[in-house]
């Protein structure tokens, strides 16, 4: 077992997601066999082998610093799920306490 | 399913060459496909929208600059169809998704963008997986597409629409995007042509991301010629994109139309063969090697070691992108806000609408990566994996010096049944197993059929694999090996879907 339910529910909670108890039940077999398949990457020999994070070396990709126009707020906030004044309307960030 | 019309079987050049002497117009041509679509598409679900009005709009004002005399580009008036993964600001942009269901994007991808300039005309959205991920549109929140070669199957993934409108001649061309095959492994199940370009030769701007170092957008069609015509007016330099490639696009379009094998150097990769690939598959990639010898072509086998590491490497890889990527779905700016009853706090509002948006692969997918990126972990898996990336693309420079591109099966099977493996995740996953070490590279590979398996008269892909920036030579061999097939055969292998040609022969 490489990975408890109580474990996938941290993720869950890490990952902003309110599975349902049916669902901890069924991802946890999946990821356990999951995680266990994909750990064969342990078995490659790696000592000394650098990390590619890329497939395309680039590095300091620049462009002219010219100012160009931006979307309208009346074109963003047309997306919106929630507006109000000309600004996104959100729920509350803070608790009571 | 019906017979498809002589308009809508013409391939994307014959079109272009049509429409140029004047023969016919693009009006006409996009209504073909436009009936084609509302004939079949109930039964092959290709499209989540179609364009309709904005489509035939697009094909008159077309049809008005070529009678202005206005100089067009090659593809001009032809109909194409697009994954759902490309914003476009006059059609919604779902990724398959619900926590994207009726989006309507502010900003056009740059790959749209060049694609209406050439006066490409759009006439829908395709289905896809869930945000590109799965290997078969089932995991499209908006029910699957079938495979037009036979109802019951998959038409791959995640460009499974994309595939299946083209297979279905409800459009000559369309694009999709390849993260661990899902241009080339529905290109292949369908019998099409499919090409993932070099890893920054297409721009991702506009392309709603899924694993960001790995994202490739890329042609699907019938033919060769018309998959380098579309390589073409899609690709180049993309400012918006910082991992675009400032590189001229590689001469595909010649390439393509000079199928020469004579002296090149293919290399069979030893670790793509075996157990698990399906007796139909091996045999026709096998004689697909033996007619590229008989054309002229040098083959050698060649080892790729670590070969077999890049499907872990990639499950790795692909999920820790993609669950930082999809953290942007936090129902505050735009998509699904649910569970805003007033009381609720924003992160109680952000896991309600993630749990109700959300599908079961995308929900796994998240975890995984959350799980390879975290403390204690991220050395054994992540940097494991990123490790395992360097040595896939060790074994590509080293396969590379000595031969010129790399040939194996596009995947381990034919089209599986719908429901086959829904269930069983790493079943699903083994459908990229020949795509992913290219993705990992970054380097070019194309799908070209190669015939119909034995056991059960479904297509084959033929990869073939080059080195960054060299995407020509996969065309040089593609349009080699469609050519002497499709003279062996007598006609192109789409011919011989069920249900379009066999009406066809019938004279129905």
């Amino acid at each position: 077992m490489s990975i408890t339910r109580d474990e996938v529910a941290h993720l869950a909670r890490l990952s902003r997601l309110a599975l349902s108890d049916d669902e901890l039940d069924r991802f946890a077999g999946q990821l356990d066999v999951i995680i266990g398949a994909v750990a064969r990457v342990q078995e490659v020999a790696a000592a000394g082998i650098p990390p590619t994070t890329h497939a395309a070396e680039l590095a300091n990709v620049f462009r002219p610093d010219v100012v160009q126009p931006c979307l309208g707020a009346d074109v963003v906030l047309a997306q919106a799920p929630a507006a109000e004044q000309g600004r996104f309307r959100v729920p509350r960030i803070l608790t009571e306490d | 399913m019906s017979a498809p019309n002589e308009l809508t079987t013409l391939t994307a050049a014959q079109m272009a060459a049509a429409m140029a002497a004047g023969e016919i117009s693009s009006a006409e041509l996009t209504r073909a496909h436009l009936d084609r679509i509302a004939a079949t598409d109930d039964q092959v679900h290709a499209f989540l929208h179609v364009a309709g009005d904005a489509a035939m709009a697009a094909a008159r004002a077309v049809d008005e600059r070529r009678a202005a005399g206005e100089p067009l580009g090659p593809l001009a008036g032809v109909p194409l169809a697009a994954k759902d993964v490309f914003t476009t600001v006059d059609m919604p942009t779902t990724c398959g998704s619900k926590i994207l269901a009726g989006w309507q994007p502010p900003y056009d991808a740059t790959v749209i963008d060049r694609l209406r300039a050439a006066g490409v005309v759009i006439v829908g959205k395709t289905n896809m997986d869930e945000f590109a991920m799965g290997s078969s549109t089932e995991n499209s929140a908006f029910g699957p597409s079938r495979n037009p070669w036979d109802l019951g199957r998959v038409p791959g993934g995640s460009s499974g629409g994309s595939a299946a409108a083209v297979a279905a001649f409800q459009a000559p061309l369309a694009i999709g995007t390849d993260t661990g095959g899902s241009i080339r492994q529905p290109a292949a199940v369908c019998g099409l042509v499919g090409v993932k370009p070099t890893y920054g030769g297409s721009s991702r701007y506009g392309v709603v991301a899924f694993a960001s170092s790995l994202d490739t957008p890329g042609p699907l069609t019938r033919t060769v010629l018309d998959a380098a015509l579309l390589h073409e007016a899609m690709s180049g330099h993309d400012p918006r994109d910082s991992t675009s490639l400032d590189a001229p696009v590689p001469p595909v379009v010649a390439a393509a139309r000079h199928g020469d094998v004579a002296g090149l150097r293919v290399g069979v990769v030893a670790e793509l063969s075996g157990e698990g690939y399906a007796p139909g598959v091996l045999s026709r990639f096998h004689e697909a090697v033996e007619l590229l010898e008989s054309l002229g072509a040098k083959v050698t086998e060649v080892s790729c070691p670590h070969f077999g590491y890049a499907l872990p490497a990639y499950y790795l890889i692909a999920p820790s992108e993609c669950s930082s990527n999809l953290a942007r779905f936090d129902a505050m700016r735009y998509g699904l806000r649910a569970g805003d009853d007033g009381t609720a706090s924003a992160e109680d509002v952000m896991s309600l609408t993630r749990q109700a948006g959300f599908g079961a692969e995308v929900k796994r997918r998240i975890m995984l990566g959350t799980y390879a990126l975290s403390s204690g972990y991220y050395d054994a898996y992540y940097g494991k994996a990123q490790q395992v990336r360097t040595l896939i693309a060790r074994d590509f420079s080293a396969a590379f010096d000595q031969v010129d591109v790399l040939v194996s099966p596009t995947t381990p099977t034919t089209a599986f049944p719908i429901g086959e493996r829904a269930d069983n995740p790493m079943a699903m996953y083994l459908a990229d197993l020949c795509t992913i070490p290219g993705n990992l590279a970054g380097n070019a590979a194309i799908s070209v059929p190669c015939g119909l398996a034995q056991e059960d008269g479904l297509p084959v892909g033929l990869q073939v694999m080059a080195p960054v920036l060299a995407d020509d030579r996969l065309y040089r061999v593609a349009a080699a090996v469609e050519a002497a097939l499709d003279q062996r055969r007598g006609h192109p292998l789409l011919a011989e879907a069920n249900g379009i040609t066999a009406d066809r022969e019938a004279g129905r």
